[in-house]
This record gives C-alpha cells, structure tokens and sequence, in this order.
C-alpha cells in the first residue's frame, strides 16, 4: 500500500469472538482515507464479521468480544468509554437487505438527522434534498417525500438507505453486501453512487461479487477462515494476487 | 410422464376439495349461527332497546343500562390492560434475551392466557368484591382488564419477534439509542399487529358472562357510577335468555345481536382505518 495514502482507520491485532468461537484471527489492516476498500472471501470467512467490528454492530449482541484496536481519528473504538451514539454519527452502515423504516420518505433520513442535530424545518428540507441528491434519489421521489418508503422498489430502498446513512454526514461509510438483494440494474446503479460517494467518505464494502469488488474498489482484503490472506491495491491483488490460496478464489477454483 | 402428470393433478384435486370441503363445514356453522341470531334479533331490535332501561318481567323495556355498562366496562378494561399488556410485550420482545424474568413472565402469561375466564371473576370476587362488600363496575372492569393483558402481551410480542433484526440493525446503525428504535422503528413496523392483537382482546372481553357474573353482577337500573353493581349485555342476556318471559328473551336476542356486530363493525373499522392509514403514510 501507498505509504503517502493516508488512513483513516487502522486496524490492530483484532480478535473477534462468537462465544467461544474465534472468527477473526490478528487483524492488521489500515483503510485509506476517502478511497473504496473491498473485503472479499468465501461465507463464513469473517469480512462482514470485521465490517462490523468498525461501528461495533455486534454490541447488540450477547457474548460477541473483540480484542485488539480499531483506531479512527486517534480514538480506539473497541475502547470501553468508547461513546457508541458519536461513533455511529462517524460510521454510517447499509445492510444487505434493504431496510427502510416504516415511515416517509422523508423521515427516514430526518430520523437519523434529528438524532444529532436540531435543524429548522428549512435547514431540515435542504438536508433531505442534499442527501437523496448525492445518493441518486432525489428525481425519483421528490414529488412524494410524505409517501411511505416500503413503497419503493428495492433498489430505489436500497438508495435511500444510503441516503439515511450519508444524511447524518459520516467519514466512513459501511456497506454490507450492498447488492446482494437487488436486480442488474440497481446494482449498477449503487456501483456507480459509490463511485461518486467516495469523493467525500471512505468506504468499506463487503462482497460476494468478485467482478463487482475489482470494479468499484480501490483496495481489496481477500479473507478466508478469520484470516486476512492478502491485502493490497485491487488491481494488483486481482492481476497479480501473491498468495496462491487468493490466485485460487479469484480464478474461481476455490469457494 | 403423463402418468405422473396425471397424479398430481388427482393429488391437487382431491387437496383442494378437502380444503375447500373444510371451509364449507367451517362456513355453515358460522352462517347458521348469523342466521339464527339475525332471524330472531332482528325482530327484537327496536327503538325502545336503545331507550329504555331492562325491564322487570312481564313489561317491556330495552337495554339502555346494559349497552352502557358493558361499553364502560370493555372500554375501561382496554384502557387498563392494553398499554401494561404492549410494554410487557414490548419488554418481552426486545429486552428479554437474557436473565431469568421474561422465561418466567412468558410462561405465566401463557397460563394467564388460557385460564377460565370463570376463575378470573372469582379471583377478583375474592380480593375486591368481598373486601368492599358488594358489587361494582370498577370490579367488572379489573376483570376484563386481566383478560386482555395477556392477549395483548402475547400478540405484542409475536408480532415485535416479526420485525427483523436488521431494522434494529439499521436503526441503531445510525446511533439511535434503545428506547428511540423500539419507539419509532419497531413498535412502529408491529404496529398493525398489535391493533389486531387490541382487537381480538376486546372482541373477547365484550362477550364474557362469567368474570362479570362474579363482580359487576348486573343492574336494574340506569347506572353511570362504577362504584356500584353494573347491567351488561353478556349477564343481561344470560339472565334474560333463561328466563322463561318472552320479553326477556326477545331482549337477549337483541344483545346477542348487539354484541356480534359492534365486535363485526370495530373490526372491519380498525382494518379499513388501518389500511387507509398505511397508504398514505
């Protein structure tokens, strides 16, 4: 990797349990600022595992641990005192599936808005318009913000979970298997707004799709049992992968 | 390969007819039963059901006070049991992956719910009835109300337990703390679950005779104050359909009739309300 590319996470000797259960075996890993890194692997492998690890997702959980240090603007997030509400206002996430909340439009992204900032009804408006803009959005709905947002496609749901997420104006935005659920031509369009949205976040994706991680990445960790295989810039670990167990995943002999 | 094709078809055909030869079965009652209550209730309604008060034996009167104290009672008995009977639910739901409380609240909720409703007139005849030495609305209303907390607590739940945990996922994401994600993310998503589950509770309440047997008893007369016994249409109709007057039994028809479709008209309402509701927003 680039030593001149800064970083704006790094990752430290993680360890992730499940119970008893080891899923990710001594992380190191820093994620360049403002770029698109890929984290690619078999099911199982642990990269949604890691991904969750950057807002600390699996808190929600009981006997889910994490040991090691995940660095973001020189605080620790694994650390204990770690406030969780500001760290999720600086790590957006979109899920696999997507997930609207049962109300507007335009609340669904007021909602994350609100949480922590108390905007006019004006200053609120603009905010909405910003985001479903940059997330592609905006032409579609913008005659029917007060309609429920379980009434767009998936695709079009998809969007406006992004929306929700970069409303609230994080650094880094997660994204979970993003396309996983949507048809060829939603999923070009997402590959597309990422490629825009990396201008002002850094992005982590999780993919099932190698062609889709060479396409919109910069970065790429190939993963497999806990472990991280091999990391580097994506063109290189695509055409010219170091190790051979990732030579084997890419040329599609292997998961 | 025809053969094959053959038989299932004869295996669908003979499936459907089963199913549909259920519902028919299913479907006949229930008609009889409309039937049988139109046919006589309707003849039974008149004016006077709604004006006059229940009459003594031999005269004729209506079921003004009987239509009043089960409509304050049912109403009361919600108004008591639902919000206990959601947030128990909500508890349940949400919080009660770990410990010992929720298994132990589920499974006394489960005997709650599938206990006689005669034992539960009893249970308040003993501790409120017998304590204040007579009979009252307030008792009634108590009565129903544990009637409908474990039928809301368990819809509450199942219907929370629906919502998937990736709306929880995606609202705690944003950083929105608990109490902000059950409110307005999942309550919200279980919403026309639990109204269901409300309205099953008080489609039950409104037709129980045996809790209110034992503790609102019934009432003669016109009687707005809770502290004192109350007329019902369930007791009403439970009196006046064993009586050997005709004029009583013409009246418990037209409760019958009564109950069977202000429960019929509350339900198409909430559902047609509700769907509108859900349009729009």
């Amino acid at each position: 990797m680039n030593a001149t590319t800064p970083h704006r996470i790094v990752v430290k000797d993680l360890n992730f349990y499940y119970g008893k259960f080891r899923a990710l075996k001594d992380i190191n890993l820093d994620i360049a600022d403002k770029k698109v890194t890929a984290f690619i692997g078999p099911s199982g492998c642990g990269k949604s595992t890691l991904l969750r690890t950057f807002n600390r997702m699996y808190q929600l959980y009981p006997n889910q641990t994490a040991t090691g240090s995940i660095m973001l603007d020189g605080d620790n997030i694994l650390d204990r005192n770690q406030d969780l509400n500001k760290l999720r206002a600086k790590v957006g996430m979109v899920f696999q599936k997507p997930t609207p909340f049962p109300m507007s439009i335009y609340d669904n992204i007021a909602f994350g808005v609100k949480l922590y900032h108390n905007l006019s009804r004006n200053d609120m408006d603009e905010r909405v318009e910003w985001a479903l803009k940059k997330a592609a959005l905006w032409v579609e709905v913008k005659d029917k913000l007060k309609q429920s947002g379980m009434g767009l496609s998936g695709g079009q749901q998809q969007r406006l979970c992004i929306a929700r997420a970069i409303a609230v104006k994080p650094q880094v935005l997660l994204l979970d298997e993003p396309t996983s659920a949507l048809d060829p031509i939603s999923t070009a369009h997402i590959e597309k707004l990422i490629d825009e949205l990396k201008e002002d976040f850094t992005i982590v994706i999780v993919t099932h799709n190698m062609q889709q991680a060479a396409r919109v990445s910069d970065y790429t960790a190939y993963m497999y049992m806990g472990d991280l295989v091999e990391f580097g810039e994506t063109s290189s670990v695509f055409t010219n992968p170091k190790r051979k167990e990732t030579e084997d995943y890419i040329t599609g002999r292997f998961g | 390969m025809l053969n094959l094709y053959t038989k299932r078809r004869l295996t669908n055909a003979i499936g459907l007819s089963i199913s549909v030869a259920a519902m028919a079965f299913g479907l006949f009652w229930l008609c009889w039963i409309l039937w049988t209550l139109l046919d006589h209730g309707l003849p039974a309604m008149t004016p006077a059901v709604f004006a006059k008060m229940t009459p003594p034996p031999g005269s004729s009167g209506g079921l003004l006070n009987a239509i009043y104290g089960s409509i304050a009672m049912t109403m009361g008995g919600t108004l008591i049991g639902t919000p206990i009977g959601i947030m128990a639910g909500t508890y349940l739901a949400e919080f009660g992956q770990r410990g010992w409380l929720s298994p132990l609240t589920r499974f006394i909720n489960d005997i709650l719910l599938s206990a006689p409703s005669i034992v539960i007139g009893l249970f308040i005849y003993e501790i409120y009835v017998v304590r204040l030495k007579h009979f009252s609305g307030w008792a009634g209303t108590l009565a129903l109300a544990i009637i409908v907390i474990p039928i809301v607590i368990r819809t509450t739940e199942n219907m929370l337990r629906l919502v998937p945990s990736s709306l929880r996922e995606a609202a705690a994401a944003l950083g929105a703390p608990q109490w902000k994600i059950i409110n307005f993310v999942t309550l919200r998503a279980a919403r026309a679950g639990i109204i269901t589950g409300v309205m099953l509770a008080i489609a039950r309440i409104s037709g129980e005779t045996a809790p209110l047997l034992f503790t609102a008893l019934n009432n003669q007369f016109w009687n707005k104050d809770m502290s004192q016994p109350m007329a019902n249409l369930p007791v009403v109709i439970f009196q006046f359909a064993m009586s050997p007057y005709e004029d009583w039994q013409k009246l418990a028809w037209a409760g019958a009739l009564l109950i069977t479709f202000s429960v019929l008209t509350l339900n198409i309402l909430a559902r047609t309300l509700f769907r509108q509701g859900n349009s729009t927003h």
